[in-house]
């Protein structure tokens, strides 16, 4: 099936199988192996991205159900600031908000979602916000810390 | 994992969607925000040929004022009942029970009607649709339907809404000014309680609606504490006596996350937290 849609800022078309997951396409056809997958159950957030301005979990949407929308995903996030990060990115970098790193880049796009809804958080409202992503290296303090971080710079 | 090959056809109209469910049959599967047939697919439990997006079809989604009852249109996802002001007036237990569905990103695309169509005994929807006397209206070949909350959960995963059918939109009757909450026990973020409850009262307390999540095959309604509730002050203690027969008639169920006895307790213990908070005690 052809689908039509924006990813990162670019224009992309293809012709996909509808059983294709939307994180598969980014990853095996368009080489943003930047979203990654954590699980089989969608419920670790890893391969959160933004979809029409919100995020979802790609590996829970079909590829064709973003034909005709737009696409965000931790590759192209930089590139909808001013600067070389964004300052969510800029936050984690900061406050040490990772281990290993493999959630981050899912807590940094739910984080955005997180802090365009809610630009001024408590740590607890960060905490709920942020329930379904999960860190294996369960490095939340920092992450928890990193988001407030990044909404007491003005970010989002 | 990835689903079995299937067809995927996105009607843009309730009558196209219907057609389509109508030629498929069976080997067809109605997709609605696909939060719960997505994992369903990919964990190959089903594999059906033709999958139908009803995503297209925007006379599905809203929410809107019909006189004594706010009508949820069957695609409106969980983030937008949570953030509709007319739910929060007028059935106040459905925004505090969606809240604590699933995560924020499943909220994004999840959807009323397909949480409420799946049935699922766990699911946050049920007890609280059925706890405010919910009406479903389900459209098919023939026209369509109206199903009062009482007959439309059926058994486990199973609902009224019919093969060659499609659920359209809820009616929840207007309980504009009554109190609510909703009291989830679990044990991890973000899953599916293990006994949850869902209670709203008029006054403190002229009337109570209880909904118990999770104790049977289907959402039940705790109507022996509804009853004791009824006219009693909200004291501590006569909320509590009345909670005592919260699990009368239940037959929950045992599994990894609890034995049958531990959630009749759970109910007894929840419903007072619930009926204490929703009372503003
Ligand atoms: C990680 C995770 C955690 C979750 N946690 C919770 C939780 O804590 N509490 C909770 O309540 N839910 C939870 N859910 C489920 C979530 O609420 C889903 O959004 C919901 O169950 C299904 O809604 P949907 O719109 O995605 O439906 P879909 O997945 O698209 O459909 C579900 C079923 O209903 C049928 N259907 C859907 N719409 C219609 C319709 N209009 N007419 C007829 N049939 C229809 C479909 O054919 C399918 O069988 C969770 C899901 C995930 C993945
Ligand atoms: S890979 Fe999508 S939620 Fe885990
Ligand atoms: S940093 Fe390792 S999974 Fe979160």
């Amino acid at each position: 099936m052809k689908i039509e849609l924006t990813v990162d800022g670019a224009a992309v078309s293809d012709d996909v199988e509808p059983r294709m997951l939307l994180v598969q396409y980014l990853r095996e056809k368009l080489g943003k192996t930047g979203t990654v997958i954590g699980c089989d159950t969608s419920n670790c957030g890893a391969c959160t991205v933004h979809l029409d301005g919100t995020s979802v979990k790609s590996c829970n949407v079909l590829a064709v159900q973003a034909g005709g929308r737009t696409v965000t995903t931790i590759e192209g996030l930089a590139d909808t600031v001013e600067g070389d990060l964004h300052p969510v990115q800029e936050s984690f970098r900061e406050c040490h908000g990772l281990q290993c790193g493999f959630c981050t880049p899912g807590m940094i796009m739910q984080a955005v979602d997180l802090l365009k809804e809610n630009p001024n958080p408590s740590e607890e409202e960060v905490r709920l916000g942020m329930e379904g992503n999960l860190c294996r290296c369960t490095g939340y303090h920092n992450i928890v810390k990193s988001v407030l971080h990044a909404a007491g710079g003005g970010a989002a | 994992m990835i689903p079995v090959k299937f067809d995927y056809l996105a009607p843009t109209s309730v009558e196209e969607a219907l057609a389509a469910l109508g030629e498929h049959g069976d080997e067809a599967k109605i997709m609605a925000g696909g939060q719960s047939l997505l994992p369903v697919l990919r964990m190959r439990l089903n594999a059906p040929e033709v999958v139908i997006d009803l995503g297209g079809i925007d006379s599905l989604r809203g929410i809107r004022d019909d006189g004594d009852a706010i009508v949820i249109g069957a695609m409106t996802t969980h983030h937008d009942v949570r953030e509709h002001a007319l739910v929060r007036e007028h059935a106040l237990l459905i925004s505090k029970a969606v809240a604590e569905v699933a995560d924020s990103q499943i909220r994004h695309r999840g959807t009323f009607g397909g949480a409420l169509a799946h049935a699922d005994p766990a699911g946050d929807l049920g007890a609280p649709a059925l706890a405010l006397g919910a009406q479903f209206v389900i459209a098919g070949p023939g026209g369509s339907r109206t199903v009062e909350a009482d007959d439309f959960f059926v058994d486990l995963f199973e609902t009224a809404i019919g093969e060659d059918e499609i659920l359209t939109e809820v009616r929840i009757p207007k309980h504009t000014g009554w109190g609510a909450h909703y009291e989830k026990f679990v044990r991890v973020a973000h899953q599916w309680p293990i006994v949850a409850v869902a209670a709203t009262v008029r006054g403190s307390i002229d009337e109570a609606r209880v909904g118990l999540t999770n104790m049977g095959s289907t959402p039940l309604r705790a109507r022996a504490t509804e009853a004791a509730l009824a006219g009693a002050s909200a004291t501590e203690d006569g909320v509590r006596e009345a909670s005592q027969l919260a699990a009368e008639g239940t037959n929950p169920p045992t599994d990894l996350n609890g034995a049958s006895d531990y959630r009749k307790h759970l109910a007894r213990v929840l419903t007072g937290r619930a009926v204490l908070k929703a009372a503003g005690a």
